[in-house]
């Protein structure tokens, strides 16, 4: 065999049932992808039920819309937005070697993700205390009702799936951060830096969609 | 081969790019262009998600299989989005009932 891995030493981080480090991180990467195209198809099925109540309740849509605060949606996408640049900062100090680099950074997209999240928090309160919870104390102008019912079941179901990508992402984040403060990624081996970075960006690019069709519905 | 590393001064000029891209997006909901308004939205949405996935996610300079999957993702969306629209949308076209 001319790869003679009988002999060689191998990189500890190259499981047994690949030839190169190359090929290991090509196949996860891959495998990752496989992961968001489902994903996409995932959220692909709410967008489209978005796409249909819009068209069918679409001066609701704009009313309801307009109870949505514009301001913290938009802060959130520059702090998701931030949060990308980080966490791509964070994949580049692993391909370059540098530890302080990857452990810096991923605590820098961690905040950010946690500052996303604590918005998110004052948002739905704000949404309680003013009836705006779908349910039995669901409360909206005539003759919307009903109609902005559904688009805020469209907002909590979207929004919520989004924020519970964003809490997973942090727990993959901090399990990143641990092994990057061991020192287990080299420009050789990072992989999981990597995919975990392919993830964390997904979900920024989610939120890309949600702000303008949740937040920024007909003109203000 | 995917051991293409890219320059931090490339990444801070995506993130440049894309908070302009969204304070216009904001911008132009104050300005009333009728149905065109959701037009803009989603099209600076489409660029901003593409620079995300070029540069931030590698695809610009990931291997073949890995820039068709991405494509298969909207390949599969846009099944998904033109059926069932088509169906809704194309209800009652024959006047006859149930069809």
């Amino acid at each position: 065999m001319p790869n003679g891995h009988a002999s060689a030493p191998h990189h500890p981080a190259l499981q047994h049932h690949f030839d190169t480090l190359e090929q290991q991180k090509s196949s996860s990467t891959f495998g990752m992808w496989v992961f968001l195209v489902t994903e996409v198809m995932f959220f692909g099925g709410m967008f489209l039920a978005y796409v249909l109540y819009r068209t069918w309740y679409p001066d609701a849509w704009v009313a309801a819309s307009h109870h949505l605060d514009v301001t913290l949606g938009a802060f959130n996408t520059a702090v998701l937005i931030a949060s990308s640049l980080t966490m791509a900062l964070a994949v580049h100090a692993a391909q370059v070697g540098k530890k302080n680099g990857q452990v810096i950074f991923l605590i820098l997209t961690m905040a950010l993700g946690a500052l996303f999240l604590g918005v998110k928090v004052v948002e739905y309160s704000d949404k309680f205390t003013h009836n705006l919870v779908p349910g039995p104390s669901f409360e909206f102008d005539a003759p919307y009702t009903r109609a902005a019912q559904i688009f805020f079941s469209v907002y909590f179901a979207m929004t919520g799936m989004h924020a519970l990508h964003m809490i997973i992402g942090e727990g993959i984040m901090l399990y990143l951060l641990v092994r990057a403060m061991k020192g287990h990624f080299t420009a050789q081996y990072y992989t999981p830096v990597e995919i975990g970075g392919l993830y964390w960006h997904f979900v920024d690019i989610v939120w890309i969609f949600l702000f303008p069709l949740l937040y920024l519905v007909g003109h203000h | 081969m995917s051991e293409h590393v890219a320059s931090k001064s490339l990444y801070y000029t995506i993130f440049a790019a894309l908070m302009a891209l969204t304070a216009m997006t904001v911008g132009v909901t104050y300005v009333d262009l009728g149905n065109a308004n959701l037009i803009v939205a989603m099209g600076i949405a489409v660029t901003k998600a593409t620079l995300v996935v070029l540069y931030f996610m590698h695809v610009r300079w990931s291997e073949k299989l890995v820039q068709m999957t991405v494509l298969t993702a909207l390949a599969f969306l846009m099944i998904l989005f033109a059926f069932t629209l088509s169906d809704y949308f194309g209800r009652g076209v024959l006047g006859v009932a149930g069809r």
